[in-house]
């Protein structure tokens, strides 16, 4: 090829990247603008403050209710116990990965738990539905097990590979330098691992950790099939609830188009875009507070 | 003077890969023993042998045998933490933990249940040099240390816990001039206490400090003897070739 076509197909490939670049951020950018812009007119007719602190979410009542609490605590005990479950799980097994199992085991773990994300959450609410669902009625004696505690164990499953492929990156990456001076002064592999190793790895793990509540957090089929979806306002883990992500999923299908009520969906979204908004920045100040240990 | 640490007929592999060739070596209490040689002669598996750090290399064979006067190092019914205690080590590059300065040294001493108050702190950080310059920033992350300091750290954690025998593995190699001149003054002060076998390649460092020299070439000891007589006056040609910088 010539040098001034090699020349002009190099400015055009600049030109096809910069534009790819910033059609993301222009997405990011619309969507941002299509919540906002569509929560204003949600808060034309219903006051912000009565939507955050209100306490029943009931569109479609004769005096329809739009207290956006119900949502949230369900949102949040689902997290939570996901969470409860997924992060001692998570952090336990990548360590086991990491510092004690042999490569053979490692070689066979490690694509295991890979492919334990591929499974489709549709597939995952499903198993909720037929096995852990009537389970937990059976050990707990409910009339069903469709509740909270249903799917912060199918989210905790979810998050599980997330939460262990990033925090055994993490663990693996910690220098060899660390364990040799731990052990150069008689610590043992456990003292060693839960004193300097894990501590070491701490940035990694808080990141893990925030990337498996931002799953939880937005994770929707699966909850949608294996919560109940009771909008009434959840005292524990065995009630039903109905997460801010089901109430969008399964209220938007079927509300008209440009009343108050699809207004609302939007701006649920816009606080559940600001939580994980607050995870993914509490996450990034705990890396902050321990990467200052590791500067040099 | 009194032996403190040897190895006796000590054969180290790797795999397949014969590393250490019958080694008979001693080294004598409140002596700094410089060992030298071409890289890949065995010097840091030798030094690594004898606080077991080779247990973290699934594929090592050891036999032969390794002694602390007469404790046998690598006898089941001794603690390997009990043996790191009393032989500490002090590595190549400094490697502090990714904690304060005060809980660097601190964390030893909590390990194997020992006082870790100021009082103890202050002390180690005084035999190592350091005292003055960090006495105000004991809670500063140790990693904003210089090099130098950093190493020096290093051998205040090493000499908090009362080891009998330091070992030290190239501690100056990534260390300048006027930091290396200063670690070599506080080795030197710390064999009034402690027993030091130190691994380098800066045979001017080897003449500088040590009271004797042990010469390894392709996993043997080759010659040994006091520092004066193997710089002065080398019996084997291969160390008088080494020394005198015709290879290596």
């Amino acid at each position: 090829m010539k040098y001034k076509a090699r020349l002009s197909l190099d400015i055009f490939f600049k030109y096809v990247f910069k534009a790819t670049g910033l059609l993301v951020l222009a997405l990011l950018g619309g969507i941002l603008a299509m919540l906002i812009y569509n929560s204003f007119s949600f808060f034309m007719d219903v006051k912000p403050l009565d939507f955050i602190t209100g306490i029943e979410w009931n569109p479609t009542a004769k005096i329809p209710k739009y207290g956006m609490v119900p949502l949230i605590l369900s949102t949040t005990i689902v997290t939570f116990g996901a969470m409860i479950i997924a992060i001692p799980l998570g952090i336990g097994t990548a360590a086991f990965i990491s510092e004690y199992a042999s490569p053979r085991l490692k070689n066979i773990l490690k694509p295991t738990i890979e492919m334990l994300a591929a499974i489709p959450s549709v597939v995952i609410g499903f198993l909720g539905i037929v096995v852990v669902s009537p389970g937990i009625a059976n050990l707990a004696d409910l009339s069903n097990g469709l509740n909270a505690l249903n799917g912060a164990i199918l989210l905790a499953v979810m998050a599980l590979p997330t939460i262990i492929t990033v925090a055994e990156d993490a663990i693996h990456a910690v220098p060899k330098t660390y364990k040799e001076a731990s052990y150069g002064v008689g610590a043992t592999k456990w003292q060693t691992l839960r004193k300097v190793v894990i501590p070491a790895a701490a940035p990694g793990i808080i990141a893990a950790v925030m990337l498996g509540v931002g799953r939880a957090i937005g994770e929707t089929m699966t909850v949608l099939m294996a919560t109940g979806n009771a909008s009434i306002l959840p005292t524990g883990m065995f009630d039903s609830v109905k997460t801010m992500t089901a109430t969008i999923a399964i209220e938007m299908g079927e509300v008209p188009y440009q009343t108050t009520h699809y207004f609302a969906l939007y701006a649920i979204a816009t606080v559940l875009f600001i939580m994980t908004l607050a995870a993914n920045m509490l996450g990034e100040y705990f890396i902050n507070r321990f990467r200052k240990y590791h500067a040099a | 003077m009194k032996t403190k640490l040897s190895a006796e007929n000590l054969n180290i592999s790797f795999g397949t890969k014969h590393v250490l060739k019958n080694v008979n070596v001693s080294f004598a209490e409140n002596e700094i023993t410089a060992l030298i040689g071409p890289s890949g002669c065995g010097k840091s598996t030798l030094l690594r042998s004898f606080n077991r750090m080779h247990d973290l290399s699934p594929d090592a064979k050891i036999s032969g045998s390794l002694k602390l006067e007469n404790l046998d190092l690598y006898s089941k019914t001794v603690p390997v933490t009990e043996i790191r205690k009393r032989i500490g080590m002090v590595f190549q590059k400094a490697n502090p933990f990714p904690k304060s300065i005060f809980d660097n040294i601190a964390y030893g001493l909590k390990i194997n249940n020992l006082p870790h108050d100021k009082g103890v702190i202050e002390k180690a950080l005084r035999e190592a040099f350091l005292w003055e310059e960090v006495k105000n920033d004991l809670k500063m992350p140790a990693t904003r240390l210089s090099g130098g300091q950093q190493q020096r750290l290093c051998i205040a954690r090493a000499v908090a816990l009362r080891p009998e025998v330091i070992l030290m593995d190239e501690p100056c190699s990534a260390l300048d001039p006027v930091s290396t001149l200063k670690i070599e003054e506080l080795i030197s002060h710390l064999k009034e206490k402690y027993t030091i076998v130190i691994v380098t390649h800066n045979m001017q460092q080897a003449q500088r400090i040590a009271d004797k020299t042990v010469f390894m070439y392709l996993g043997e000891v080759k010659e040994e003897g006091l520092t004066s007589q193997i710089f002065g006056n080398p019996v084997n040609e291969v160390t008088a070739n080494y020394i005198t910088g015709q290879f290596g």
